[in-house]
Protein backbone atom coordinates (compact mmCIF):
# COMPACT_ATOMS: atom_id res chain seq x y z
CA UNK A 1 0.00 0.00 0.00
CA UNK A 2 2.84 2.78 1.09
CA UNK A 3 4.79 2.31 -2.00
CA UNK A 4 2.66 4.10 -4.95
CA UNK A 5 1.76 6.86 -1.75
CA UNK A 6 5.85 7.68 -1.47
CA UNK A 7 6.63 7.47 -5.13
CA UNK A 8 3.52 10.05 -6.00
CA UNK A 9 4.86 11.82 -3.31
CA UNK A 10 8.25 11.79 -5.12
CA UNK A 11 6.62 12.53 -8.31
CA UNK A 12 5.54 15.43 -6.36
CA UNK A 13 8.52 17.05 -5.20
CA UNK A 14 10.33 16.52 -8.51
CA UNK A 15 7.57 18.22 -10.17
CA UNK A 16 8.16 20.95 -7.34
CA UNK A 17 12.11 21.13 -7.63
CA UNK A 18 12.10 21.46 -11.34
CA UNK A 19 9.29 23.98 -11.81
CA UNK A 20 11.42 26.17 -8.72
CA UNK A 21 14.58 25.50 -10.65
CA UNK A 22 12.86 26.65 -13.90
CA UNK A 23 11.03 29.68 -12.90
CA UNK A 24 13.99 30.83 -10.70
CA UNK A 25 16.60 30.62 -13.95
CA UNK A 26 13.87 32.28 -15.99
CA UNK A 27 13.64 35.47 -13.69
CA UNK A 28 17.62 35.26 -13.74
CA UNK A 29 17.65 35.31 -17.74
CA UNK A 30 17.56 38.80 -19.06
CA UNK A 31 20.65 39.74 -16.50
CA UNK A 32 22.14 37.30 -17.79
CA UNK A 33 20.91 38.26 -21.40
CA UNK A 34 22.62 41.92 -20.55
CA UNK A 35 25.64 40.48 -19.81
CA UNK A 36 25.47 38.11 -22.86
CA UNK A 37 24.77 41.12 -25.35
CA UNK A 38 27.62 43.31 -23.69
CA UNK A 39 30.19 41.03 -25.09
CA UNK A 40 28.55 40.71 -28.62
CA UNK A 41 29.27 42.24 -31.77
CA UNK A 42 26.39 44.88 -33.23
CA UNK A 43 25.86 42.15 -35.96
CA UNK A 44 25.32 39.67 -33.39
CA UNK A 45 23.05 41.26 -30.70
CA UNK A 46 19.85 40.33 -31.95
CA UNK A 47 21.10 36.58 -32.38
CA UNK A 48 18.63 35.49 -29.57
CA UNK A 49 21.45 33.10 -28.50
CA UNK A 50 22.91 33.89 -24.66
CA UNK A 51 25.99 32.76 -25.71
CA UNK A 52 28.08 35.27 -27.71
CA UNK A 53 29.68 33.49 -31.08
CA UNK A 54 32.42 35.67 -31.31
CA UNK A 55 32.69 37.29 -27.88
CA UNK A 56 34.93 40.97 -27.66
CA UNK A 57 35.78 43.32 -25.20
CA UNK A 58 35.44 46.03 -27.74
CA UNK A 59 32.29 47.57 -26.55
CA UNK A 60 33.70 48.03 -22.97
CA UNK A 61 36.64 49.93 -24.49
CA UNK A 62 34.55 51.85 -26.43
CA UNK A 63 32.79 52.76 -22.87
CA UNK A 64 36.16 53.41 -21.04
CA UNK A 65 38.15 55.48 -24.19
CA UNK A 66 36.02 57.34 -25.58
CA UNK A 67 32.91 58.53 -22.67
CA UNK A 68 34.40 59.73 -19.65
CA UNK A 69 32.62 57.13 -17.53
CA UNK A 70 35.83 56.81 -15.16
CA UNK A 71 34.48 59.84 -14.37
CA UNK A 72 30.48 58.86 -13.81
CA UNK A 73 32.01 56.00 -11.72
CA UNK A 74 34.23 57.94 -9.55
CA UNK A 75 31.41 60.56 -9.10
CA UNK A 76 28.85 58.18 -7.97
CA UNK A 77 30.70 56.38 -5.80
CA UNK A 78 31.46 59.53 -4.03
CA UNK A 79 28.29 60.82 -3.65
CA UNK A 80 26.80 57.21 -2.78
CA UNK A 81 29.56 56.62 -0.50
CA UNK A 82 28.91 60.24 0.93
CA UNK A 83 25.84 60.00 1.79
CA UNK A 84 25.68 56.14 3.55
CA UNK A 85 28.65 57.68 6.08
CA UNK A 86 26.85 60.69 6.71
CA UNK A 87 23.13 59.17 6.51
CA UNK A 88 24.29 56.08 9.35
CA UNK A 89 26.25 58.71 11.55
CA UNK A 90 23.18 61.19 12.13
CA UNK A 91 20.80 58.39 12.12
CA UNK A 92 22.50 56.45 14.62
CA UNK A 93 22.27 59.28 16.54
CA UNK A 94 18.76 60.10 16.51
CA UNK A 95 17.66 56.82 16.89
CA UNK A 96 19.93 56.21 19.85
CA UNK A 97 17.96 59.73 21.54
CA UNK A 98 14.66 58.35 20.51
CA UNK A 99 15.10 55.10 22.08
CA UNK A 100 17.14 55.93 25.15
CA UNK A 101 16.97 59.40 26.43
CA UNK A 102 14.10 61.26 27.59
CA UNK A 103 13.26 64.87 26.92
CA UNK A 104 9.96 66.84 25.91
CA UNK A 105 7.80 65.97 23.25
CA UNK A 106 10.02 62.92 22.31
CA UNK A 107 7.03 61.01 21.04
CA UNK A 108 5.27 63.40 19.08
CA UNK A 109 9.26 64.86 17.49
CA UNK A 110 9.61 60.99 16.56
CA UNK A 111 5.49 60.74 15.30
CA UNK A 112 6.24 63.69 13.03
CA UNK A 113 9.66 61.99 11.94
CA UNK A 114 7.86 58.91 11.06
CA UNK A 115 5.02 60.00 9.48
CA UNK A 116 7.50 61.05 6.55
CA UNK A 117 7.90 57.33 6.01
CA UNK A 118 5.07 57.27 3.43
CA UNK A 119 6.10 60.71 1.18
CA UNK A 120 8.03 59.51 -1.94
CA UNK A 121 10.23 61.52 -4.30
CA UNK A 122 8.14 61.84 -7.17
CA UNK A 123 5.31 63.23 -5.13
CA UNK A 124 7.39 66.16 -3.77
CA UNK A 125 10.16 66.85 -6.52
CA UNK A 126 8.88 69.43 -7.81
CA UNK A 127 8.41 71.95 -4.56
CA UNK A 128 12.02 70.24 -3.92
CA UNK A 129 13.99 71.10 -6.51
CA UNK A 130 12.62 75.19 -6.11
CA UNK A 131 13.86 74.86 -3.11
CA UNK A 132 16.82 73.15 -3.33
CA UNK A 133 17.27 75.88 -6.49
CA UNK A 134 16.93 78.61 -3.97
CA UNK A 135 19.30 77.29 -1.44
CA UNK A 136 22.04 77.40 -4.32
CA UNK A 137 22.70 73.92 -4.66
CA UNK A 138 21.49 73.07 -8.40
CA UNK A 139 24.59 71.38 -10.49
CA UNK A 140 27.15 70.93 -7.19
CA UNK A 141 27.82 67.74 -5.15
CA UNK A 142 26.44 69.28 -2.39
CA UNK A 143 22.84 69.45 -4.26
CA UNK A 144 23.45 66.01 -4.96
CA UNK A 145 24.06 64.64 -1.78
CA UNK A 146 22.49 66.63 0.77
CA UNK A 147 19.07 66.04 0.46
CA UNK A 148 19.52 62.64 0.27
CA UNK A 149 20.95 62.13 3.53
CA UNK A 150 17.62 62.09 5.21
CA UNK A 151 15.00 59.58 5.42
CA UNK A 152 13.32 58.02 8.48
CA UNK A 153 13.62 54.85 7.20
CA UNK A 154 16.68 54.28 8.34
CA UNK A 155 15.73 56.13 11.87
CA UNK A 156 13.04 54.10 12.70
CA UNK A 157 15.29 51.05 12.54
CA UNK A 158 18.06 52.29 14.17
CA UNK A 159 15.55 53.48 17.60
CA UNK A 160 14.13 50.02 17.12
CA UNK A 161 17.50 48.40 17.74
CA UNK A 162 18.83 50.13 20.29
CA UNK A 163 15.21 49.57 22.30
CA UNK A 164 16.24 46.24 22.39
CA UNK A 165 19.51 46.65 23.90
CA UNK A 166 19.54 46.12 27.92
CA UNK A 167 19.30 49.24 30.17
CA UNK A 168 21.44 48.35 32.37
CA UNK A 169 24.55 49.24 30.01
CA UNK A 170 23.57 52.55 30.16
CA UNK A 171 22.92 52.79 33.71
CA UNK A 172 26.33 51.53 34.29
CA UNK A 173 27.50 53.68 32.26
CA UNK A 174 26.05 56.49 33.87
CA UNK A 175 27.65 55.38 37.14
CA UNK A 176 30.57 55.43 36.19
CA UNK A 177 30.57 59.06 34.75
CA UNK A 178 30.48 58.65 31.25
CA UNK A 179 28.42 61.52 29.37
CA UNK A 180 25.20 60.81 26.67
CA UNK A 181 27.71 61.33 23.88
CA UNK A 182 30.38 58.76 25.62
CA UNK A 183 27.50 56.24 26.07
CA UNK A 184 26.78 56.88 22.08
CA UNK A 185 30.10 56.90 21.15
CA UNK A 186 31.78 54.40 23.14
CA UNK A 187 28.62 51.51 23.89
CA UNK A 188 26.27 51.80 21.57
CA UNK A 189 27.93 52.30 18.18
CA UNK A 190 30.28 49.45 18.58
CA UNK A 191 27.30 47.42 19.61
CA UNK A 192 25.08 48.92 16.86
CA UNK A 193 28.28 47.40 13.81
CA UNK A 194 26.27 44.37 12.36
CA UNK A 195 23.27 46.64 11.72
CA UNK A 196 25.06 49.42 10.68
CA UNK A 197 27.27 47.44 8.07
CA UNK A 198 23.66 46.09 6.85
CA UNK A 199 22.11 49.33 6.37
CA UNK A 200 25.23 50.15 4.68
CA UNK A 201 25.05 47.91 2.17
CA UNK A 202 21.51 48.57 1.92
CA UNK A 203 21.89 52.34 1.82
CA UNK A 204 25.02 52.18 -0.56
CA UNK A 205 22.88 50.10 -3.24
CA UNK A 206 19.81 52.42 -3.37
CA UNK A 207 22.18 55.61 -3.84
CA UNK A 208 24.05 54.08 -6.09
CA UNK A 209 21.19 53.16 -8.21
CA UNK A 210 19.41 56.80 -7.61
CA UNK A 211 18.39 58.53 -10.95
CA UNK A 212 15.17 60.57 -10.65
CA UNK A 213 16.98 63.30 -8.33
CA UNK A 214 20.45 63.19 -9.85
CA UNK A 215 18.84 63.37 -13.19
CA UNK A 216 16.57 66.94 -11.84
CA UNK A 217 19.19 68.41 -10.12
CA UNK A 218 22.26 68.38 -12.87
CA UNK A 219 22.45 69.64 -15.95
CA UNK A 220 26.37 69.82 -15.81
CA UNK A 221 27.90 66.83 -17.97
CA UNK A 222 30.68 66.65 -15.29
CA UNK A 223 28.56 65.76 -12.08
CA UNK A 224 26.42 63.24 -13.71
CA UNK A 225 25.99 59.63 -11.77
CA UNK A 226 26.44 56.39 -14.01
CA UNK A 227 22.35 55.90 -13.98
CA UNK A 228 21.56 59.75 -15.49
CA UNK A 229 24.81 58.61 -18.17
CA UNK A 230 23.63 55.75 -18.75
CA UNK A 231 20.21 56.85 -19.82
CA UNK A 232 21.22 59.95 -21.48
CA UNK A 233 23.56 57.13 -24.08
CA UNK A 234 20.49 55.88 -25.25
CA UNK A 235 19.49 59.07 -26.70
CA UNK A 236 22.89 59.58 -28.22
CA UNK A 237 23.32 56.19 -29.82
CA UNK A 238 20.11 54.41 -30.23
CA UNK A 239 21.35 52.29 -32.33
CA UNK A 240 24.61 51.37 -30.49
CA UNK A 241 22.80 48.94 -28.09
CA UNK A 242 25.70 47.34 -27.97
CA UNK A 243 27.70 49.89 -26.22
CA UNK A 244 24.54 50.45 -24.15
CA UNK A 245 24.22 47.07 -22.91
CA UNK A 246 28.09 47.14 -22.05
CA UNK A 247 27.49 50.33 -19.77
CA UNK A 248 25.24 48.75 -17.94
CA UNK A 249 26.58 45.51 -17.28
CA UNK A 250 29.55 48.04 -15.42
CA UNK A 251 26.99 50.12 -14.06
CA UNK A 252 24.80 46.73 -12.62
CA UNK A 253 28.02 45.21 -11.78
CA UNK A 254 28.85 46.62 -8.50
CA UNK A 255 25.35 45.86 -7.52
CA UNK A 256 25.67 42.67 -8.01
CA UNK A 257 28.50 42.05 -6.14
CA UNK A 258 27.09 43.97 -3.33
CA UNK A 259 24.23 41.35 -3.70
CA UNK A 260 26.48 38.21 -3.36
CA UNK A 261 28.85 39.27 -1.00
CA UNK A 262 26.34 40.60 1.35
CA UNK A 263 22.98 38.75 0.42
CA UNK A 264 22.18 37.72 4.28
CA UNK A 265 22.54 41.91 5.19
CA UNK A 266 20.09 42.70 2.51
CA UNK A 267 17.90 40.62 3.33
CA UNK A 268 18.06 41.02 6.64
CA UNK A 269 17.21 44.94 5.93
CA UNK A 270 14.65 44.60 4.19
CA UNK A 271 13.13 42.15 6.47
CA UNK A 272 13.11 44.66 9.11
CA UNK A 273 10.99 46.89 7.05
CA UNK A 274 8.16 44.80 7.10
CA UNK A 275 7.75 45.95 10.55
CA UNK A 276 5.77 44.82 13.34
CA UNK B 1 19.24 69.37 26.95
CA UNK B 2 21.68 67.30 25.11
CA UNK B 3 19.43 64.97 23.60
CA UNK B 4 18.09 67.60 21.16
CA UNK B 5 22.13 67.54 19.75
CA UNK B 6 21.70 63.93 18.72
CA UNK B 7 17.87 64.94 17.09
CA UNK B 8 18.91 68.09 15.86
CA UNK B 9 20.65 66.97 12.04
CA UNK B 10 18.50 64.31 11.12
CA UNK B 11 15.19 66.09 12.23
CA UNK B 12 16.41 69.90 10.64
CA UNK B 13 17.14 67.91 7.12
CA UNK B 14 13.82 65.99 7.09
CA UNK B 15 12.37 69.11 8.24
CA UNK B 16 13.85 71.17 5.09
CA UNK B 17 14.04 68.56 2.62
CA UNK B 18 10.58 66.77 3.44
CA UNK B 19 8.66 68.80 5.65
CA UNK B 20 9.04 72.33 3.87
CA UNK B 21 9.06 70.85 0.37
CA UNK B 22 5.40 68.79 1.49
CA UNK B 23 3.87 72.00 2.73
CA UNK B 24 5.06 73.55 -0.23
CA UNK B 25 3.56 70.99 -2.48
CA UNK B 26 0.44 72.15 -0.95
CA UNK B 27 0.21 75.64 -1.41
CA UNK B 28 2.65 76.29 -4.51
CA UNK B 29 -0.73 75.08 -6.40
CA UNK B 30 -2.44 78.54 -6.25
CA UNK B 31 0.60 80.28 -7.83
CA UNK B 32 1.48 80.49 -11.53
CA UNK B 33 5.59 80.66 -11.02
CA UNK B 34 7.53 81.93 -13.88
CA UNK B 35 10.99 80.49 -15.55
CA UNK B 36 12.56 83.65 -13.33
CA UNK B 37 10.92 82.32 -10.20
CA UNK B 38 8.63 85.25 -10.01
CA UNK B 39 5.72 84.21 -7.74
CA UNK B 40 1.78 85.01 -8.92
CA UNK B 41 -1.01 84.30 -6.84
CA UNK B 42 -3.64 82.84 -9.14
CA UNK B 43 -6.81 81.38 -7.12
CA UNK B 44 -7.88 78.01 -8.15
CA UNK B 45 -6.66 78.23 -11.89
CA UNK B 46 -4.22 75.71 -12.00
CA UNK B 47 -6.67 73.51 -10.56
CA UNK B 48 -9.51 74.67 -12.91
CA UNK B 49 -7.13 74.15 -15.58
CA UNK B 50 -6.10 70.59 -14.36
CA UNK B 51 -9.55 69.44 -14.38
CA UNK B 52 -10.19 70.70 -18.30
CA UNK B 53 -6.90 68.85 -19.07
CA UNK B 54 -7.37 65.64 -20.86
CA UNK B 55 -4.02 64.76 -21.03
CA UNK B 56 -4.23 64.68 -17.11
CA UNK B 57 -7.14 63.01 -16.84
CA UNK B 58 -6.18 60.13 -19.54
CA UNK B 59 -2.64 60.37 -16.90
CA UNK B 60 -4.88 59.47 -13.69
CA UNK B 61 -6.75 57.27 -16.07
CA UNK B 62 -3.35 55.35 -16.80
CA UNK B 63 -2.71 55.42 -12.79
CA UNK B 64 -5.59 53.89 -11.87
CA UNK B 65 -5.14 51.23 -14.13
CA UNK B 66 -1.47 50.75 -12.97
CA UNK B 67 -2.44 50.70 -9.75
CA UNK B 68 -5.41 47.99 -10.00
CA UNK B 69 -3.25 45.76 -11.49
CA UNK B 70 0.32 45.85 -10.09
CA UNK B 71 -0.86 45.93 -6.23
CA UNK B 72 -2.34 42.33 -6.69
CA UNK B 73 0.21 41.24 -9.01
CA UNK B 74 2.56 41.96 -6.73
CA UNK B 75 0.80 40.57 -3.75
CA UNK B 76 0.17 37.30 -5.68
CA UNK B 77 3.68 37.00 -6.86
CA UNK B 78 5.32 37.65 -3.58
CA UNK B 79 3.53 35.19 -1.57
CA UNK B 80 3.40 32.98 -4.09
CA UNK B 81 7.27 32.93 -4.36
CA UNK B 82 7.54 33.41 -0.53
CA UNK B 83 5.44 29.89 -0.33
CA UNK B 84 7.37 28.14 -3.08
CA UNK B 85 10.93 29.26 -1.48
CA UNK B 86 9.83 28.16 1.80
CA UNK B 87 9.19 24.24 0.73
CA UNK B 88 12.03 21.89 1.59
CA UNK B 89 13.30 21.68 -1.96
CA UNK B 90 16.86 20.80 -2.49
CA UNK B 91 19.20 24.08 -3.45
CA UNK B 92 16.37 26.22 -2.25
CA UNK B 93 18.79 29.28 -1.27
CA UNK B 94 20.10 29.37 -4.93
CA UNK B 95 16.29 29.49 -5.87
CA UNK B 96 15.71 32.36 -3.77
CA UNK B 97 18.58 34.24 -4.33
CA UNK B 98 17.78 34.08 -8.17
CA UNK B 99 13.96 35.76 -7.75
CA UNK B 100 15.07 38.21 -5.31
CA UNK B 101 18.13 39.17 -7.74
CA UNK B 102 16.48 41.77 -10.20
CA UNK B 103 15.92 43.97 -7.26
CA UNK B 104 19.61 44.97 -6.61
CA UNK B 105 19.94 45.84 -10.38
CA UNK B 106 18.55 49.74 -11.24
CA UNK B 107 15.65 50.40 -12.85
CA UNK B 108 17.68 52.38 -15.09
CA UNK B 109 19.39 49.06 -16.47
CA UNK B 110 16.69 47.27 -15.71
CA UNK B 111 15.07 49.48 -18.25
CA UNK B 112 17.31 49.28 -20.53
CA UNK B 113 18.09 46.02 -20.89
CA UNK B 114 14.16 44.70 -21.43
CA UNK B 115 13.79 47.70 -23.82
CA UNK B 116 16.41 46.06 -25.95
CA UNK B 117 14.57 42.28 -25.70
CA UNK B 118 11.50 44.34 -26.10
CA UNK B 119 12.33 45.54 -29.93
CA UNK B 120 10.02 45.17 -32.42
CA UNK B 121 10.70 41.81 -34.58
CA UNK B 122 14.55 40.92 -34.10
CA UNK B 123 14.69 41.30 -30.00
CA UNK B 124 15.00 38.38 -28.10
CA UNK B 125 11.60 38.17 -26.45
CA UNK B 126 9.69 37.93 -29.89
CA UNK B 127 12.61 35.57 -31.11
CA UNK B 128 11.63 33.24 -28.35
CA UNK B 129 7.88 34.17 -29.09
CA UNK B 130 8.57 33.18 -33.29
CA UNK B 131 10.67 30.00 -31.96
CA UNK B 132 7.52 29.13 -30.65
CA UNK B 133 5.30 30.12 -33.18
CA UNK B 134 3.79 32.99 -31.78
CA UNK B 135 3.02 35.98 -33.62
CA UNK B 136 6.02 38.36 -32.64
CA UNK B 137 4.53 41.61 -31.37
CA UNK B 138 5.44 45.95 -31.12
CA UNK B 139 5.53 45.67 -27.72
CA UNK B 140 6.44 49.27 -26.41
CA UNK B 141 5.17 50.17 -29.97
CA UNK B 142 1.51 49.62 -29.52
CA UNK B 143 -0.83 51.69 -27.15
CA UNK B 144 -2.87 48.54 -26.25
CA UNK B 145 0.77 46.79 -24.88
CA UNK B 146 3.50 49.16 -23.79
CA UNK B 147 1.49 49.61 -20.12
CA UNK B 148 1.46 45.98 -19.88
CA UNK B 149 5.00 45.64 -20.73
CA UNK B 150 6.36 48.14 -18.05
CA UNK B 151 3.63 46.45 -15.79
CA UNK B 152 5.22 43.10 -16.76
CA UNK B 153 9.00 44.63 -15.88
CA UNK B 154 8.03 46.48 -12.65
CA UNK B 155 6.37 43.29 -11.56
CA UNK B 156 9.39 40.93 -12.53
CA UNK B 157 11.87 43.65 -10.71
CA UNK B 158 9.78 44.03 -7.58
CA UNK B 159 8.40 39.96 -6.53
CA UNK B 160 11.52 39.22 -4.84
CA UNK B 161 11.56 41.95 -2.31
CA UNK B 162 7.63 41.61 -1.65
CA UNK B 163 8.65 37.51 -1.58
CA UNK B 164 11.50 38.38 1.35
CA UNK B 165 8.70 40.19 3.30
CA UNK B 166 6.05 37.85 2.81
CA UNK B 167 8.74 35.11 3.42
CA UNK B 168 9.72 36.79 7.38
CA UNK B 169 5.81 36.76 7.73
CA UNK B 170 5.55 33.08 6.87
CA UNK B 171 8.23 32.28 9.58
CA UNK B 172 6.84 33.74 11.91
CA UNK B 173 3.81 31.23 11.92
CA UNK B 174 4.08 28.56 14.40
CA UNK B 175 5.10 25.46 12.92
CA UNK B 176 2.68 23.47 15.41
CA UNK B 177 -0.52 24.74 13.81
CA UNK B 178 0.33 22.95 10.62
CA UNK B 179 0.91 19.78 12.34
CA UNK B 180 -1.96 19.94 14.74
CA UNK B 181 -4.25 20.53 11.04
CA UNK B 182 -2.04 17.86 9.81
CA UNK B 183 -3.10 15.18 11.94
CA UNK B 184 -6.87 16.74 11.68
CA UNK B 185 -6.89 15.47 8.06
CA UNK B 186 -6.53 19.38 6.67
CA UNK B 187 -4.99 19.43 3.15
CA UNK B 188 -2.30 22.19 1.87
CA UNK B 189 -5.09 24.33 0.68
CA UNK B 190 -7.07 24.34 3.82
CA UNK B 191 -3.79 25.05 6.01
CA UNK B 192 -3.33 27.87 3.66
CA UNK B 193 -6.73 29.60 3.40
CA UNK B 194 -7.36 28.51 7.41
CA UNK B 195 -3.62 29.56 9.16
CA UNK B 196 -1.50 30.85 6.40
CA UNK B 197 -3.74 33.83 5.20
CA UNK B 198 -5.10 34.90 8.85
CA UNK B 199 -1.76 34.82 9.81
CA UNK B 200 -0.19 36.86 7.79
CA UNK B 201 -2.89 39.77 8.06
CA UNK B 202 -0.33 42.11 9.16
CA UNK B 203 2.62 41.20 6.81
CA UNK B 204 -0.17 41.20 4.14
CA UNK B 205 -1.25 45.04 5.24
CA UNK B 206 2.19 46.65 5.45
CA UNK B 207 2.75 44.97 1.66
CA UNK B 208 -0.35 46.43 0.39
CA UNK B 209 -0.36 50.17 1.85
CA UNK B 210 3.53 49.75 0.61
CA UNK B 211 3.13 48.64 -2.95
CA UNK B 212 -0.11 51.07 -3.03
CA UNK B 213 1.64 53.97 -2.18
CA UNK B 214 4.51 53.47 -3.90
CA UNK B 215 2.57 52.81 -7.37
CA UNK B 216 0.45 55.71 -6.92
CA UNK B 217 3.52 57.13 -6.55
CA UNK B 218 5.42 56.13 -9.13
CA UNK B 219 8.82 55.27 -7.22
CA UNK B 220 9.51 52.54 -9.59
CA UNK B 221 7.33 53.64 -12.56
CA UNK B 222 9.05 56.96 -13.00
CA UNK B 223 12.36 55.39 -13.79
CA UNK B 224 11.12 52.67 -16.42
CA UNK B 225 8.91 55.20 -18.16
CA UNK B 226 11.09 57.52 -18.49
CA UNK B 227 14.18 55.03 -20.04
CA UNK B 228 11.47 52.70 -21.83
CA UNK B 229 8.33 54.80 -23.52
CA UNK B 230 8.66 58.54 -22.17
CA UNK B 231 5.09 58.35 -21.45
CA UNK B 232 3.88 57.05 -24.89
CA UNK B 233 2.79 55.34 -27.71
CA UNK B 234 -0.02 57.81 -27.43
CA UNK B 235 0.32 58.47 -23.78
CA UNK B 236 -0.59 55.02 -22.71
CA UNK B 237 2.15 54.94 -20.21
CA UNK B 238 1.77 58.62 -19.32
CA UNK B 239 1.23 58.06 -15.51
CA UNK B 240 0.73 61.12 -13.07
CA UNK B 241 3.68 61.49 -11.71
CA UNK B 242 5.66 61.37 -15.48
CA UNK B 243 3.13 63.85 -16.73
CA UNK B 244 3.54 66.16 -14.04
CA UNK B 245 7.19 65.82 -14.26
CA UNK B 246 7.32 66.54 -17.65
CA UNK B 247 5.05 69.86 -16.94
CA UNK B 248 7.12 70.67 -14.38
CA UNK B 249 10.66 70.36 -15.97
CA UNK B 250 10.02 70.14 -19.92
CA UNK B 251 7.60 72.96 -19.44
CA UNK B 252 8.50 75.11 -16.98
CA UNK B 253 5.00 75.13 -15.29
CA UNK B 254 5.51 75.13 -11.91
CA UNK B 255 2.58 76.03 -10.54
CA UNK B 256 0.51 73.87 -12.65
CA UNK B 257 2.49 70.50 -11.51
CA UNK B 258 2.68 71.49 -8.11
CA UNK B 259 -1.28 71.64 -8.45
CA UNK B 260 -1.70 68.24 -10.23
CA UNK B 261 1.11 67.28 -7.20
CA UNK B 262 -1.16 68.18 -4.68
CA UNK B 263 -3.80 66.37 -5.98
CA UNK B 264 -2.14 63.20 -5.91
CA UNK B 265 -0.54 64.33 -2.15
CA UNK B 266 -4.50 63.94 -1.33
CA UNK B 267 -5.07 60.66 -2.97
CA UNK B 268 -2.49 59.41 -1.40
CA UNK B 269 -3.90 60.44 2.24
CA UNK B 270 -6.84 59.25 1.52
CA UNK B 271 -5.64 55.62 1.01
CA UNK B 272 -3.73 55.63 3.62
CA UNK B 273 -6.75 56.57 5.95
CA UNK B 274 -8.79 54.32 4.18
CA UNK B 275 -6.18 51.27 4.66
CA UNK B 276 -5.63 51.78 8.46
CA UNK B 277 -9.21 52.57 8.95
CA UNK B 278 -10.64 49.15 7.10
CA UNK B 279 -7.79 47.31 9.34
CA UNK B 280 -7.95 49.01 12.67
CA UNK B 281 -4.58 49.86 12.25
CA UNK B 282 -3.44 46.78 10.49
CA UNK B 283 -4.18 44.75 13.17
CA UNK B 284 -6.65 42.93 11.41
CA UNK B 285 -9.01 42.08 14.07
CA UNK B 286 -11.64 41.48 12.02
CA UNK B 287 -15.14 39.65 13.22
Amino acid sequence: MSAPISSGLRFGRWTLFLSTALLAILTASPLVWMISAAFKQPAEIFNSSLIPQHPTLENFSYVFTQLPFVRYILNTFFIAGTITVVALFFHSMAGFAFARLKFPGRDLIFLSIFSTFLVSLPVIIVPLFILVQRLGMVNNYAGLIVPAIFNAFGIFLLRQFYLGIPSELQEAAIIDGASYWGIYWNIMLPLSRPILSALAVFFFLVNWNAFLWPLTITTNQDLWVVQVAIASFQNQYSASWNYIMAASAVVALPTLLLFFFFQRQLVESIKTTGLK
Amino acid sequence: MAAFLFILPDSLGLLIFVGIPMGLALSLGFFSVDGFGGYKFVWFANYIRMLHDPLFLKSLWVTVVYVLVLVPGLYVTGLGLAVLVSQKIPFIAVWRSLFFMPYVVSLVVVGLTWKVMLIDKVGFVNSVLQLLHLPSRSWLGDPNLALGAILLVTIWFLMGYYMIIFLSGLQEIPREYYEAARIDGAGPWAMFTKITLPLLRPTSFFVLLVSTVSAVAGSQAFDLIYVMTKGGPANSTSLAVFYIYEQAFQFNNYGYAAAMASFLVIILLLITIALFALTRGGRFHLG
